[in-house]
């Protein structure tokens, strides 16, 4: 156990030393943010309510996406899991005395209390000066949205590992990954709230695990999750075991290919 | 202190080249003082066309400075240059065309692609006559052994063929002076004797300048007929290897010079 | 003999723009190495692509207009200005690699080759994959103008035209101008990205939903406005909403030459700045 815990650590302590790249970072989430605030500020002008979300709600929404894009690892393609493969790096990875899924997810917990609680706050402050966002101030939300905050970091860890783990087969992650990563942005209501969207595409989107990720713990946040607090965290932790499982098997696979085959 | 040679125009010719670098450091809290560094204090430099020079000193003694100015990398502080006919500062691109670099640590080959491709890619970028550019592939080739992985793409080659193919791509334009720097570093025994062997016999025959860097003191011994010393941004030698040498183990001469103990300037 | 390579002394280097191709071709070779990563990234940016016009098509399935603009009107926005994107991003997104060349120091090795600079910088990295960006805007495009009800007059059509071309040379005075602050501050490409990337994403939709204090700086602080905004009021046919004058309208080329200007400038001063400090 420990040796997570200072895996975690160590990873944290790296990535709190890109201070820059942090600060560049802030920048862009908030521009982004903006942008994204203003366009849905023009369509809510036109719709005050939509689907139960009033104004405050859809700009409040607009930045809590860009705080949570870093945590989450919406952009990221893997955790130099892949890379890893790609060198062959991981034979040694593998034959260490620890659980390889877990060793990678403490790495990535440590990204992302690292880069990405730096990366967080600044953007949702910069719009609550700037423009109409409101947080609620009931205590209770804020526990549930850390909660489904947690399971949706969870469901991100769990679908990039199981992504990386490909390169064990294509040896080169790069095009599985990129088109994954373009369904995470879609899909976790990062260009868009998922509630906006109409009928089968709404339905189908708002069922994969992406929805976990973004969207719930924000609309949990908000008060305006339908089904509430309990149907987000049923989902949150359906998705996350299933992919998690699927990530073992998938690493008992590439075990056996490694050593049968000398990978 | 003046070693140039009077019968003809030095195809390196420098005169007190000096190079300073100015860097902001942090004293306290909110306060910056500039601090100027000078890597290359007022160097007079003269190397004929057709010498083998060796440049030695010890890291942080200039060398790369010198060499980055001379190749048009960084534009010096102050003093004039003259390289192949340019001023590097002013006519990088120009001088480009007549100058050849190996950096012993870096290559300049594409890494996925075939050895064979990256040459091409030369011939165009340097503008080298078709003809010109198969006949000194050829004798490359031969010289350097290339035929076995002249069709493997670079990242699978090992050190010793990724050198002798950096050492073609900066011959192939026939440049007036190459640069070499650390060239056998990393290279076992019969590379590094190929490539001395190769050098030696590129400057016989062709009378090419070389100015090689190193730390390698056999590489000195067996290629180069002048040395020049630089340490602190100054040259504390600048003369034969026979003179440095004086009947002593080479590399306790060298070794003596790195530590700062002054030799008599054994120049004419 | 070890003459001056005599051909070198009459002969001119070789152009820019000639190198720039070469180079591309190189790394085009380099990247269908690995042919079926290669085939999914493209896939994955033609998505991308796509993920901007299939949110401007859900906006639009909740409302009929956005600022006036019709949901036909802001696709002929989102398609000029993605298309202008996609060409420069093709062309000349080399740049967004110059901070970590430079920062591996072999920015050196860029300098002693005989070609330009910004032309190696422009070409690294080069990757057909690119390509996949330019199908969303050019289909959605097409539709716009088809579905359009607009007169198209000759003048229209050549603005129309010029509003992609006058585009595509904003967007790599900008990507060139990003280079530029990597030479400067090595780590705040991220930053100067999000001007090129936002500037993008902005002129997607009509630019009177910034307000108008934002968009006035849009247009004359940081000219994003005569990607397509301006030229687009007129091929359109809508009044100004912050009623600027109508000469705007055609105001693009000079914009994009006035800014690639700048950027060329700002190129040369930097590459001097770091030939004489040494990065």
């Amino acid at each position: 156990m420990r040796v997570y815990l200072t895996a975690a650590r160590l990873s944290m302590r790296r990535y709190l030393a890109y201070r820059s790249s942090a600060v560049a970072g802030v920048f862009t989430n908030t521009v982004f943010g903006c942008i994204r605030a203003f366009v849905l500020i023009a369509l809510w002008k036109q719709k005050p309510e939509i689907n139960g979300w009033d104004l405050s709600d859809a700009v409040t929404y607009a930045f809590a996406t860009q705080a949570l894009i870093a945590p989450m690892g919406i952009f990221l393609s893997s955790t130099d899991l892949g890379p890893r493969i790609r060198t062959g790096d991981v034979a040694v990875d593998l034959y260490r005395p620890v659980d390889f899924q877990a060793w990678w997810f403490s790495l990535d917990v440590g990204r992302a209390l690292g880069a990405g609680v730096l990366r967080s706050l600044p953007p949702v402050l910069f719009g609550l000066l700037l423009f109409p966002v409101s947080l609620p101030l009931i205590p209770l939300r804020w526990i549930e949205f850390a909660v489904c905050c947690v399971i949706g970091f969870i469901v991100s860890f769990a679908l990039r590992y199981a992504a990386s783990l490909i390169a064990f087969w294509t040896m080169d992650e790069r095009g599985v990954t990129s088109v994954l990563v373009t369904a995470a942005m879609f899909c976790s209501g990062m260009i868009i709230p998922l509630t906006i969207m109409p009928g089968l595409l709404g339905t189908v989107v708002t069922h994969t695990p992406w929805a976990a990720i973004v969207q719930m713990p924000i609309s949990v946040l908000l008060g305006t999750q339908s089904g509430g607090f309990g149907y987000a965290v049923v989902f949150g932790c359906l998705w996350a075991l299933g992919l998690l499982v699927f990530g073992r098997v998938l690493t008992e696979a590439a075990r056996y290919k490694v050593v049968v085959q000398g990978g | 202190m003046t070693t140039l040679l009077e019968t003809a125009e030095p195809i390196i010719l420098a005169e007190h080249l000096t190079k300073t670098f100015t860097s902001r450091k942090r004293t306290g809290r909110f306060h910056r003082e500039r601090e100027d560094f000078t890597a290359v204090d007022g160097i007079d430099l003269g190397i004929a066309s057709g010498e083998l020079v060796g440049y030695i000193g010890p890291n942080g003694a200039g060398k790369s400075t010198t060499i980055k100015m001379l190749t048009g990398i960084l534009t010096p502080t102050s003093g004039t240059l003259r390289v192949a006919g340019y001023e590097p500062q002013r006519d990088r691109v120009r001088l480009a065309r007549q100058i050849g670099v190996v950096f012993g640590q870096r290559t300049t080959l594409w890494w996925d692609l075939p050895l064979r491709d990256s040459f091409t890619l030369l011939q165009r970028l340097y503008k080298i006559p078709p003809d010109r550019f198969a006949a000194n592939l050829a004798r490359y080739t031969e010289a350097l052994d290339l035929g076995p992985f002249l069709d493997r793409p670079v990242r699978q080659l090992s050190l010793g063929q990724r050198m002798r193919g950096d050492i073609t791509a900066a011959l192939l334009h026939d440049p007036a002076v190459v640069y070499l720097d650390e060239p056998t570093i990393g290279l076992d025994v019969v590379s590094k004797h190929a490539v001395r062997e190769f050098l030696s016999d590129l400057n016989r025959r062709t009378g090419t300048t070389i100015l090689l860097t190193t730390h390698d003191i056999a590489d000195i011994e067996r290629l180069c007929s002048r040395v020049v010393a630089i340490d602190h941004g100054r040259v504390t030698y600048d003369g034969s290897l026979d003179a440095l040498r004086a009947d002593r183990d080479l590399e306790t001469v060298v070794r003596e010079l790195y530590l700062g103990r002054s030799l008599v300037d054994t120049t004419e | 003999m070890a003459e001056l390579s005599s051909h070198a002394a009459d002969e001119r280097p070789l152009p820019g723009p000639v190198a720039y191709l070469l180079l591309v071709r190189m790394w085009s070779k380099s990247a269908s190495q690995y042919r079926v990563s290669l085939m999914l990234t493209s896939f994955a940016q033609l998505l991308t692509t796509s993920l901007d016009l299939i949110a401007i098509v859900v906006i639009y399935s909740q409302v009929q207009t956005i600022a006036d603009f019709t949901l036909p009107e802001t696709l002929y926005l989102y398609g000029t200005t993605r298309l202008a994107f996609g060409l420069s991003d093709l062309f000349a997104s080399g740049v967004e690699n110059l901070a970590t060349t430079i920062r591996l120091g072999n920015f050196d090795l860029v300098l002693i080759r005989p070609v330009s600079s910004l032309a190696q910088v422009l070409a690294d990295q080069f990757t057909p994959k690119r390509f996949g960006k330019l199908l969303a805007p050019i289909i959605t495009l097409g539709w716009a103008v088809n579905t359009l009800p607009v007169q198209w007059t000759v003048l229209k059509i050549l603005v129309c035209i010029d509003t992609v071309v006058s585009g595509f040379f904003l967007y790599c005075a900008l990507w060139v101008l990003t280079g530029c602050i990597s030479f400067i501050a090595v780590d705040a490409q991220e930053v100067s990205n999000s001007f090129t990337y936002g500037s993008e994403f902005a002129t997607e939709y009509p630019l009177q939903i910034f307000g108008r204090p934002l968009g006035l700086a849009l247009t004359f602080v940081l000219p994003v406005a005569f990607v397509t905004w301006q030229p687009s009021l007129y091929v359109l046919g809508h009044a100004d909403p912050f009623g600027l004058p109508g000469f705007l309208r055609f105001a693009s080329p000079f914009a994009a030459a006035a800014l690639s200007a700048i950027a060329a400038l700002a190129w040369r001063a930097c590459v001097r700045r770091y030939r004489s400090t040494g990065s």
